[in-house]
């Protein structure tokens, strides 16, 4: 008899090809769509949004061809709470958090994880393009669909109880497979951007929730060169509608080195100013292999570069020390410790010099 | 499907013939829709000329409460059990937001009745100006049945029409249009075992309901759409055996339900029934859970092979509270925590000993994992 297994099925080709691999395995399997969203839009809109209704069908209409129980489960409650909500207070504290992965943390592997192992299943499959052998995470076989990152901060514990069939696998032939088992997601569009923000505009979104109000944008030296209409509108690193009025005084163009929510303030500078090399992080999860062995390196955000690094652990958290510099490390994200292809363990990154 | 209804069903299909056509082949067909009316006017106590046939529960639903509203505008209100099924409900809710009707819930009490002293005193509140009472026969939640004939007097009293959705009732109640008193009386094919798809709204002589669609008139110039002869003489021989066979059924199905309430209520000894203890459908066991999610109980029994159902669903799936529960005067996690036990032609003893045998552990784990 193999594993009681609870299949989330987002209406996706990844975790229909997911569910059907661990039904075929022999697992007694059951799909769950989480609804995640209290007012659903009806239809999906290219790449955007999730949770459609026409999503919740279409996860459904795969769970049949599998031939599997399904059922959805409403935790959009949760969802609102502990990654909607977090994600805007966030911004307003002048971080830039990552949903997805809080989203993975809080909802997939914490509120449905628990509630799974209560109604008496073993683990929780999803269509993650992930590595997962022995409990130990590692990079998908599928190097530009790798999501080992926002899977980085699970714990141990969490992890023991995942499983991520596709690890193995490209999307290509995720695609093929969905095709050659008759799943009609075959050809479904991936998804990117923030699921909850429908129209792509996150900028709107946060503005719409945490309003306007106007505040200086200065140089490094403290001197005023533009205005804003609210700080949670950047993020550090970022180039594009600073709308300042007046050129800097080499000609170069100017990026977001920081936020300070408080003054309500963006500081502006050259590129030189974002490169950082050492990297300061809240207390950390350790969740790799007992003596990982490979490269040490780390990610600071998700499909982000990596870079080569060493760390020291204190009482109060992490501090990693890259290589070579890093631009435009924003307070929020993760740093995931990578022992080669391994996820050793993970961080929220709180600042960087 | 009922043996009788599948046999009359498929002896239709191969034929081709158009009711409203004056060839043969259509009035051969003509002949069988006919028959099939006078077949289901003669189970249901109406006349020929009363049974309009629709493509199920919720078109004739539609085209009582939409239809009598338009018949007698410029009236505006609709009194309307705050237990009816979506089907009837929700014509109504869309009156009022998009036709500027006054939709006024008839409260029931704990055990889902519409007392006839909440009709009179809505009625009496401003008698001119309603346009119809519309309260089902019995609930398909909690099974609780009403006192229909006598709510139907007192609407007539005032001159009000009166529908009910019998969609429930029939074959499991002895269900006499003629004997209620009722004005319009809905019927559903799939729940007298005949085919989905189809049913018809019993219509008194002489009421015009306005027609929801507009067409070719087929049926009295309420309804249009070339008929489905097919699923019509389906209908009639389910409606034909279903009344024939009621009282033996009812009885059956009264026992089993009777020993399966008993037994879950010793299984789970703070288990509430809901509804109606005794006047009830007898296919009917609704109970609350306390502690229990409904849809977590509903997955844990599915799995063990127990198929029942929990109250409604919303488009997206997500289970809502059940407003009949809430209109009950239930709390809303109590609510969540319910599940329907609905026996049928198929049920037996072997499947309540099932139940029995795997609901303690069921309700034990569903409590661990909570209210989510």
């Amino acid at each position: 008899m193999g594993l009681r297994v609870l299949a989330a099925m987002s209406g996706g080709v990844d975790s229909a090809v997911a569910a059907a691999r661990i039904a075929e395995a022999g697992h007694d399997v059951t799909g769950v769509h989480l609804a995640l969203s209290a007012n659903p839009q009806s239809f999906r809109t290219g790449a955007r949004g999730c949770c459609t209704i026409e999503d919740s069908r279409d996860a459904r209409r795969a769970a049949d061809v599998i031939g599997i129980p399904f059922y959805i489960w409403d935790m959009a409650e949760r969802f609102q709470r502990d990654v909607v909500d977090d994600f805007v207070a966030e911004y307003a504290a002048g971080r830039t958090p990552n949903p997805c992965l809080r989203c993975n943390e809080k909802i997939k592997f914490s509120a449905v994880l628990d509630r799974a192992l209560a109604l008496g299943f073993d683990a929780v499959a999803t269509g993650h393009h992930a590595r997962l052998a022995g409990g130990v995470l590692s990079r998908s076989a599928d190097e530009g669909k790798d999501q080992s990152y926002v899977l980085g901060v699970l714990t141990r514990e969490q992890l023991g109880h995942a499983i991520f069939p596709l690890g193995d696998s490209t999307k290509a032939e995720v695609r093929e497979e969905a095709a050659r088992r008759g799943l009609t997601v075959a050809d479904k569009p991936d998804s990117h951007d923030i699921c909850f923000i429908a129209d792509g505009d996150t900028r709107g979104f946060l503005a719409d929730r945490l309003g306007a109000a106007e505040g200086p944008i200065v140089d490094q030296g403290g001197e005023v060169v533009g205005s804003h209409q609210g700080a949670h509108g950047f993020t550090v690193g970022q180039r594009k509608g600073l709308r300042i009025d007046r050129p800097a005084a080499d000609g170069r163009p100017r990026y977001v080195l920081s936020i300070e929510p408080v003054s309500n303030t963006v500081t502006v500078g050259p590129r030189a100013a974002l490169e950082v090399t050492s990297i300061t992080c809240g207390r950390p999860v350790w969740n790799g292999p007992p003596e990982p062995r490979g490269e040490l390196s780390v990610q600071l955000r998700a499909h982000g570069e990596v870079y080569g690094c060493s760390y020291e652990e204190s009482a109060d958290g992490l501090r990693v020390t890259l290589d070579r510099p890093a631009m435009g490390v924003a307070a929020g994200q993760a740093a995931v410790l990578y022992a080669g292809e391994t996820v050793i363990g993970s961080a929220t990154i709180t600042a960087s010099a | 499907m009922l043996p009788e209804a599948i046999e009359a069903m498929t002896e239709q299909l191969g034929l081709v013939g158009n009711a409203s056509s004056l060839h043969a082949a259509g009035r051969r067909t003509r002949r069988v829709v006919e028959e099939s009316r006078e077949t289901i006017a003669d189970a249901l106590g109406a006349r020929p000329s009363e049974v309009v046939f629709t493509s199920g529960g919720t078109e004739a639903d539609n085209l009582a409460v939409k239809g009598l509203y338009w018949e007698r505008e410029p009236r505006k209100r609709v009194l309307i059990s705050a237990v009816e099924h979506h089907a009837a409900l929700d014509p109504a809710h869309w009156l009022a937001d998009s036709q500027g009707a006054r939709v006024e819930p008839l409260e029931v009490d704990e055990l889902g009745r519409v007392h006839p002293d909440t009709l009179r005193a809505a009625i009496a509140r401003d008698p001119d100006d309603v346009a119809l009472v519309s309260v089902m026969w019995a609930n398909n939640e909690v099974g609780t049945v009403q006192p229909v004939s006598v709510l139907a007097a007192i609407a007539h009293d005032a001159g009000i029409p009166f529908h009910s959705d019998a969609v429930q009732a029939v074959g499991q109640l002895p269900v006499s249009f003629a004997g209620s008193g009722a004005d319009a009386l809905t019927v559903s094919g799939h729940k007298v075992g005949g085919p989905m798809g189809v049913g018809a709204l019993l219509l008194a002589r002489g009421r015009t309901p306005v027609p929801v669609m507009h067409g070719g008139g087929q049926e009295r110039d309420v309804r249009s759409g070339t008929l489905d002869a097919p699923a019509i003489a389906g209908l009639a021989a389910a409606v034909r055996v279903a009344v024939r066979e009621r009282q033996a059924h009812a009885r059956r199905l009264t026992e089993l339900r009777d020993d399966l309430v008993q037994r879950v209520r010793e299984a789970v000894p703070d288990v509430v029934l809901n509804g109606d203890p005794a006047d009830r459908l007898p296919g009917n066991a609704h109970f609350s859970f306390p502690g229990c999610e409904g849809d977590a109980l509903l997955m844990l029994l599915d799995a063990k092979g127990v198929e029942c159902s929990t109250g409604s669903a919303c488009s997206a799936g997500v289970a809502q509270p059940s407003h009949v529960l809430l209109a009950m005067g239930a709390q809303a996690s109590a609510a969540r925590g319910s599940l329907r036990f609905s026996l049928g032609h198929t049920s037996t003893r072997a499947d309540v000993d099932r139940l029995i045998e795997v609901l303690p552990a069921a309700v034990e784990r569903a409590r661990r994992a909570g209210l989510s």
